[in-house]
């Protein structure tokens, strides 16, 4: 790895200039380099991050097929990575022009990394720096503990997509304008809520009260709040005292709770494997907007440098080359999703709408096609609302907000479907529809998303810890429920048992010509880790 | 090729017994069998996810880099020890290493690669489970009305296993002997197989090896000591130098240039034994998913421990059958092939019988025959089968049957006529046949493969 030559950075920091010129913003330093393939051998497994821990199972060919991108919330081939300063990869023989476009999409990334806030938790440090520490205390470890280190390692990162992302996230959003005492918390929240189950009347007549208190006394509001309601609730004080001692379970982080919660890892002899689990949770937590912003990411880096590199001035002359490469990043396949192609029509899409000012009241008053077709207030503010877009949303949002009929319309979208004619023994490939909403389930549909695994901690007889996944329409997958649970069993101590759903295919025997077609249905089952022996039993 | 429906209606008639007969009448249709492809067709990016688009193949046109194997930090024998220990420490074993094939085809010739390979397990959706003959959903641009068929894809021709098999690009792939060749080391001595007992019929083989084995007077590469020291005497003796043969003074011995006898290269007719192997598959509708995996997998492993027996003197080939078989000369084709039909195992047999007899195989190879089945077979009691099998056990040096069974099936029929014909227990030597189960473990394939050739 070497970083590239002065001419090419100087192209680069032309390209920056530019950037800042049209509205992007990020951070002046960055470091490129040139990668060889022998570099990204050992770099695509650590996520293109240099001084990620090392773990065997880098070296060894892994098998990835089923599931691939839900296992692994990361592009193992990432050009740029989201550190301080940005590191980004290229090829050692690209030519002037192409690095112009290149540096435009990956200025693009920098500026998304920077802005976006589902990245706010990685904007104070730098992750490089962060991961070669933990490299550190992992290389350290292993010198004392041996291969016990790879095994919780293993076990660590079997649950590192149980973690809990947007927890981490929500505090840092707080404001502290909103900030209420944690008493005045407990009675609205959970006393009237919960202990009291208050009528709705009862608890907006609370809320009143509670202002006008404030309005009339000030600072002094919530003191003489609560006399009226130490009168009305004499519990309510005692309830407020014990509730505070009631420590905090975690329900959805699965490391974190292993962390907080395993008397096994609390032994002496085992502290250490909570700061391995606490590597792992972090270099997890770290990744996972990168996967929930694949589309916006992708379409907003290819939204720039299609528009920077057209206007600039500096390689005349290759608008052809650029355009070659250009369509074969961002066409439309006649089938399959492209997230650079559908990123950047619906940035396309959103810019004009804003200028429009179709994104108003007035607009979406309007039922009359033709009137809509034509609006125009022309309030011009297509790129303000991008760079509003660029902040505030991930994919999930970004698709279910904005693909609507008119830009499904436009673009000759539609879903494709697969279907086996038994017939004739072929696979149909088909336009299964043009609505707008089933184009948007079918892409929200194809997300990332882990499943949704609660911990229940109540519900576990004898020490053993209850999971619970609250299904989603799809199942886990079998074959890898065994060996998780092992590292579960390992961690926690004591067995464990997960809560799931499966898919039972109703099997037409017999009824074939009669053209019933399959069903499936759905089985609650448990499965039981005990002993490294895996149980299974329907509900 | 004979229709099968009208052949089984043709069973029915003969009085099939009707449990079986809507078996078969399932196999037939064999819905279940199919998978989506992955890949192929008119549009091969259908399956592709919206994650594997990155910045490097679609700015750069770099496609991802395989590991290379031979490059790789540690080697096998250090991560297969790693694995041993592991099961020592109490956990399972994670290292697989014949469980990755990648049948590529690179330049029209089919690759196995054999790398050691691992998966992570965590909890994950398991996108693959729909309903029968629904083949998921994606994006699409472009003309065409609601309900338009736009591409189509031959579920015969293209039927591919999903799964484990290609994996991201081809990448530069081993040849099936260098890597196989190892594998099979591997696996004689990690895992214990057992070394071929007797190695058969040493045949001519048309190679020579250079020796020193001829000798020269005078001259030459090697001085022989013992036949020099013993011309040496001869001269000696024939002088009369040597009056007292119990008290002998080397240092008075006359030498003469003629008596250094020398060891000269020669040429030297090479005797090796090499082996035939047929590998026959069952591919009917019934093969889907983890019996064909586990089937192929075993093949491959039988297929490295042969060649690493012989000396890579091994010959394979491939043979298909549903209710009739075919030759494939590839072990891609072999692997990737699936079609929606019955099943008759006796066309396989008999396609093997015909091939040893025309090509005269008999005189010149040890023959062995693998067949991987899951114990499906429309020839109730092996009426045909069995004829085909006494026929091949007159010649080969091993026959090894493996059944992978189908969860919720026992006892199937060709194990079932197998057991009947009484051939598995008057010629063990010969005939062996291995049931396991559809889910069986990597260690439980080396365990039948052990069951089949020791």
């Amino acid at each position: 790895m070497e970083l590239i030559n002065q001419h090419t950075k100087e192209i680069m920091e032309g390209c920056k200039v530019r950037a800042r010129a049209a509205g992007l913003s990020f951070t002046d330093e960055s470091l490129e380099y040139i990668v060889t393939n022998r570099d990204l051998i050992e770099l695509s497994p650590k996520v293109m991050i240099p001084t990620l821990y090392d773990y065997w199972v880098h070296d060894v060919e892994v098998l990835r097929g089923r599931g691939e991108y839900e296992l692994y919330p990361h592009n193992p081939y990432e050009t740029v990575i989201n550190t301080r300063p940005p590191i980004s990869f290229y090829n050692d023989n690209n030519p002037d022009w192409l690095n112009v476009m290149i540096f435009y999409h990956v200025l693009g990334h920098i500026d998304f990394f920077q802005n976006n806030l589902y990245f706010r938790h990685t904007w104070e440090y730098d992750f490089t720096g962060q991961a070669l520490s933990d490299k550190r205390v992992i290389a350290k470890l292993r010198a004392e503990k041996g291969r016990w280190v790879d095994y919780i390692l293993e076990f660590a990162r079997s649950l590192d997509n149980l973690v809990g992302y947007h927890a981490e996230l929500s505090p840092l959003f707080a404001s502290p304008e909103r900030a209420c005492s944690s008493r005045l918390n407990y009675y609205f929240d959970v006393f009237l809520q919960v202990e009291k189950k208050a009528a709705v009347s009862e608890y907006l007549k609370e809320i009143a009260r509670y202002n006008e208190n404030i309005e009339a006394f000030g600072d002094d509001g919530e003191r003489v709040f609560f006399i009226e309601v130490t009168r009305k609730y004499p519990e309510m004080e005692a309830h407020y005292q014990k509730q505070l001692t009631v420590k905090r379970v975690e329900r959805y982080d699965l490391l974190r709770f292993l962390i907080e919660n395993s008397e096994f890892l609390a032994k002496d002899e085992n502290v250490w494997m909570r700061s391995v689990l606490e590597v792992v949770r972090k270099t997890s937590i770290f990744f996972q907007p990168q996967i929930r912003t694949k589309i916006m990411n992708e379409g907003w880096a290819s939204y720039w440098h299609e528009k920077l590199f057209l206007e600039d001035d500096r390689i005349k002359g290759h608008e052809v080359d650029f355009a070659r490469v250009h369509a074969g990043v961002t066409s439309m396949p006649r089938v399959g999703m492209n997230p650079y192609a559908l990123g950047m029509r619906l940035m396309y899409q959103l810019k004009e709408v804003a200028d429009k000012g179709r994104t108003g009241y007035d607009f979406h008053r309007l039922t009359d096609a033709e009137m809509r077709k034509k609006y125009d207030s022309e309030a011009g503010k297509g790129d303000e609302f991008l760079f509003r877009v660029r902040s505030n949303y991930c994919d999930y949002l970004f698709i279910k907000d904005f693909v609507d009929q008119d830009f499904t319309d436009r673009f000759d979208l539609f879903v494709t479907g697969k279907r086996l004619d038994p017939q004739r023994m072929v696979w149909q490939y088909y336009v299964k529809s043009r609505d707008a909403r089933q184009y948007r389930d079918m892409v929200l549909a194809s997300l990332y998303h882990p499943p949704f695994i609660e911990i229940a901690p109540e519900r576990g007889e004898h020490g053993s810890l209850y999971l619970v996944h609250h299904f989603e329409g799809k199942q886990l997958v079998q074959d890898y429920i065994a060996n998780t649970m092992v590292g579960i069993e390992y961690l926690w101590g004591a067995p464990v048992q997960l809560e799931t759903s499966e898919a039972v295919v109703q099997s037409p025997r017999g009824n074939r010509d009669g053209g019933e077609e399959p069903e499936i249905t759905w089985q609650r089952v448990v499965y039981t880790m005990k002993d490294k022996v895996l149980e299974r039993k329907a509900l | 090729m004979r229709d099968p429906e009208r052949y089984l209606e043709e069973l029915k008639a003969r009085g099939l017994d009707p449990e079986r007969y809507a078996r078969f009448k399932d196999e037939l249709a064999a819905r279940r069998a199919f998978t989506t492809s992955n890949r192929g067709g008119p549009f091969p990016d259908f399956a592709k996810s919206l994650y594997a688009w990155h910045d490097m193949a679609a700015l750069e046109g770099r496609e991802p880099v395989q590991n290379p194997f031979g490059l790789e930090m540690k080697s096998l024998d250090d991560l297969l020890e790693r694995d041993r220990q592991r099961e020592k420490d109490g956990f399972p074993r994670k290292i697989r290493v014949g469980r990755l094939i990648k049948p590529g085809k690179v330049g029209g010739k089919g690759k196995v690669v054999v790398v050691p390979s691992t998966e992570e397990e965590k909890f994950v959706h398991d996108p693959s489970v729909r309903p029968p003959g629904e083949g998921g959903a994606t994006g699409g641009s472009g003309k065409g009305e609601e309900g338009e068929v736009i591409g189509e894809q031959k579920v015969r021709e293209t039927g591919e296993e999903p799964g484990q098999g290609p994996g991201q690009g081809e990448g530069e792939a081993h040849e099936v002997g260098a890597s196989a060749y190892e594998l099979g080391k591997v696996l004689t001595e990690q895992f214990q197989l057992p070394n071929l007992k007797e190695k058969g019929k040493k045949r001519s083989f048309t190679r020579y090896i250079y020796d020193l084995t001829d000798r020269n007077r005078g001259s030459g590469q090697v001085l022989d000591k013992k036949a020099t020291l013993r011309k040496i005497m001869e001269t000696n003796i024939s002088l009369g130098n040597i009056t007292d043969p119990s008290d002998l003074d080397p240092t008075r011995f006359l030498i003469s240039p003629r008596d250094k006898v020398y060891r000269i290269f020669s040429e030297e007719k090479d005797y090796e034994p090499q082996a035939m192997v047929f590998f026959l598959r069952d591919y009917s509708g019934s093969m889907a998913g983890k019996v064909t995996e586990l089937v192929a997998t075993q093949h491959v492993m039988i297929y490295s421990w042969l060649l690493y027996q012989y000396a890579g003197q091994v010959e394979s080939r491939f043979i298909l059958h549903d209710t009739e078989a075919k030759e494939v000369p590839d072990f891609h084709t072999y692997y990737n092939s699936r079609v929606a039909g019955g099943t008759e195992v006796a066309s396989a047999y008999k396609l093997v019988n015909e091939i040893v007899e025309k090509e005269n195989l008999a005189a010149d190879y040890n023959i062995y025959v693998f067949h991987g089945t899951d114990g499906d077979d429309w020839d109730t009691g092996g009426d045909k089968s069995i004829p085909e099998l006494i026929k091949i056990l007159s010649y080969v040096s091993r026959m090894g049957v493996t059944i992978a069974e189908h969860s919720g099936t026992q006892w199937t029929e060709v194990a079932r006529y197998l057991e009947n014909s009484g051939l598995l227990r008057d010629k063990p030597h010969l005939l062996r046949m291995d049931v396991m189960a559809e889910d069986a473990e990597e260690a439980r394939v080396i365990e039948g493969i052990k069951r089949l050739i020791s």
